[in-house]
């Protein structure tokens, strides 16, 4: 864990309430997919933790969603300005766990690290498909994104507006994608639901409000099989086999 | 960059490199940060509050914002006080040499001083710091802190097993925290720490409900400073037993007022949460701030106002 300053190169809106936060600092920036980065926003008392949606060699991309005051400020936040972030935080993902092909189900802004994950597994030359669900069309992000890299990307809507109409386990039961492995980011109750009906091993992301983003101050621990666990430090990312659901 | 500046205090015959000291509950067990930082700059840690038996803790959400400040409700998880000095007070002890404080809590007398028996029997600890803001489950669930009387029965039952030095780390949440500390010093105390958190809420007004999963909570941060520094002030006047101010310290000039104020040793809780390294970068900021100030020792401005 580093203390470092960014600049912004943008910060864009891409979807409803959604923005692209582009970030490049001094030096080298290593990142895993499944880490996240904590955002000093001026103004605010506590940092806010985000997820890496990519790594670039001297900066991060990251996606937020306006939900309160503090990422109402980050919305407003201009190019140029610079932000100081604690980062890499967390356990990541562990592409190197699938053997041939993995599934990467997002919900919502759970897509974000998603992104990563897919470089990560292409590179390693895995195959990816990804399953994204949303409430609306016009919260649809990541999917051209993911697209641009070679892999499948199947959409469900709530509403029905885009792809299949329902859930992430509706679209997965109208694919039948071939995986070994699976990972998913998003909503509690869809991460449940993924775990409930895939049978092959998988990786959740999981989210709590945090304290210090870095371990000690044990403000976001959850209960699991194993025992307490801390999201920001021992996860976020957990075995699907830890969660007590 | 100023040199020559005596940063060191001494603290019931402990010698402090400096006074700074991240407060217990901000800080892991130190452990957590050692690959953050040198360790070594800090002039004592506090480790996290440890009970005998492991606890999870509350609920989440633990941590509400405020401005200028946060609340918590992290509810106490420990790994009990066998793991505290079998496992981690050692393995601190092993990668740092300054002042290991244990944090100690209970919910009865007889936990209490079975914690610090435990505490006392360890080597790598160097201080004890009690704290009495838990409820006492014999005692209708009032905290030990709120009541002189029982404060002073902690602090007497703990003396009674420890050759440490004992520090009763007092809640703000009282009607006249004098009357308290003189309660816990006429028992025997070798020292108090001051503040911890003021009893808090934060309601989500889009959801109209509490914020923190358990309703209430801790609040501090720089808001609590004032108020913090006031306490520190009237308890160093009134007691003969050294103090360690503890309360919304963000910053070097932080530091030199709670001592100003009376403050042997002064501990740094909410800002390490937004400020990993800030223990660290206060320690450094001190000594252009004493040049600054014609401070030539820290031990000499201690209760000077």
């Amino acid at each position: 864990m580093q203390k470092r300053l960014f600049n912004i190169e943008g910060n864009d809106p891409v979807a409803r309430d959604t923005f692209r936060l582009v970030l490049r600092t001094d030096g080298p920036v290593a990142v895993r997919s499944g880490q996240f980065v904590d955002i000093a926003v001026p103004g605010f008392y506590l940092r806010r933790p985000i997820s890496v949606s990519d790594c670039l060699p001297d900066g991060v991309v990251l996606y937020y969603k306006v939900v309160g005051e503090g990422t109402r400020a980050m919305a407003a936040m201009q190019p140029g300005a610079c932000l100081e972030l604690l980062s890499p935080l967390g356990s990541g993902f562990h592409p190197e766990k699938c053997r041939e092909s993995a599934l990467l189900i997002g919900g919502g802004l759970g897509a974000a690290p998603l992104y990563l994950l897919a470089r990560e597994l292409l590179a390693q030359g895995k195959a990816a498909t990804a399953v994204l669900g949303f409430n609306k069309a016009d919260e649809i992000c990541l999917a051209e994104e993911l697209r641009a890299l070679g892999i499948p990307v199947h959409i469900a809507t709530m509403d029905g507006s885009v792809g299949t109409k329902g859930f992430v386990t509706d679209a997965i039961a109208g694919v039948r994608p071939a995986f070994d492995r699976f990972y998913t980011c998003g909503p509690l109750p869809m991460m449940k639901a993924v775990c409930a009906a895939l049978d092959a091993p998988g990786e959740v992301s999981l989210e709590e409000r945090m304290g210090c983003g870095a371990g000690f101050c044990y403000g976001c621990s959850v209960q699991t099989q194993g025992g307490p666990r801390r999201v920001c430090a021992d996860g976020p990312v957990f075995d699907k086999e830890e969660v007590l659901w | 960059m100023v040199t020559d500046k005596n940063l060191s205090v001494s603290l019931c015959g402990l010698t402090m490199k400096n006074p700074v000291v991240p407060a217990s509950g901000t800080f892991g067990f130190g452990l957590e940060l050692a690959d953050a930082m040198d360790l070594d700059v800090l002039g004592g840690i506090s480790l996290k509050g440890t009970t005998r038996e492991a606890r999870f803790g509350n609920p989440t959400p633990r941590i509400a914002e405020c401005t200028a400040g946060m609340i918590n409700s992290v509810g106490l998880q420990n790994p009990g006080i066998g793991v505290l000095v079998a496992d981690k007070a050692p393995a601190l002890r092993r990668i740092y040499g300054g002042v290991i404080i244990a944090n100690i809590s209970g919910y009865s007398v007889e936990e209490y001083a079975y914690n610090c028996a435990q505490a006392d029997a360890c080597p790598a600890i160097d201080l004890l710091e009690v704290n009495v803001s838990c409820p006492n489950v014999h005692g209708g669930g009032m905290a030990f802190g709120t009541d002189a009387q029982s404060a002073a029965a902690v602090t007497k039952a703990v003396k009674a097993v420890t050759h440490k030095p004992v520090f009763i780390k007092l809640s703000p949440n009282v009607t006249d925290i004098v009357s308290i500390a003189r309660a816990c010093e006429d028992a025997g105390a070798d020292g108090i720490t001051l503040v911890n958190t003021f009893l808090g809420m934060r309601i989500d007004i889009r959801k109209r409900k509490p914020v923190i999963a358990n309703k209430m909570g801790g609040f501090s941060g720089p808001a609590v400073f004032p108020v913090a520094l006031r306490m520190v002030w009237q308890v160093a006047h009134a007691c003969a037993i050294p103090v360690m101010g503890c309360g919304g310290v963000r910053r070097a000039e932080d530091v030199v007022e709670m001592m100003m104020a009376g403050a042997t040793a002064v501990q740094v809780g909410a800002e390490n949460l937004r400020n990993p390294q800030a223990c660290p970068e206060i320690v450094a900021a001190l000594p252009a701030l004493m040049d600054e100030l014609g401070i030539d020792s820290l031990q000499d401005i201690i209760g000077i106002v």
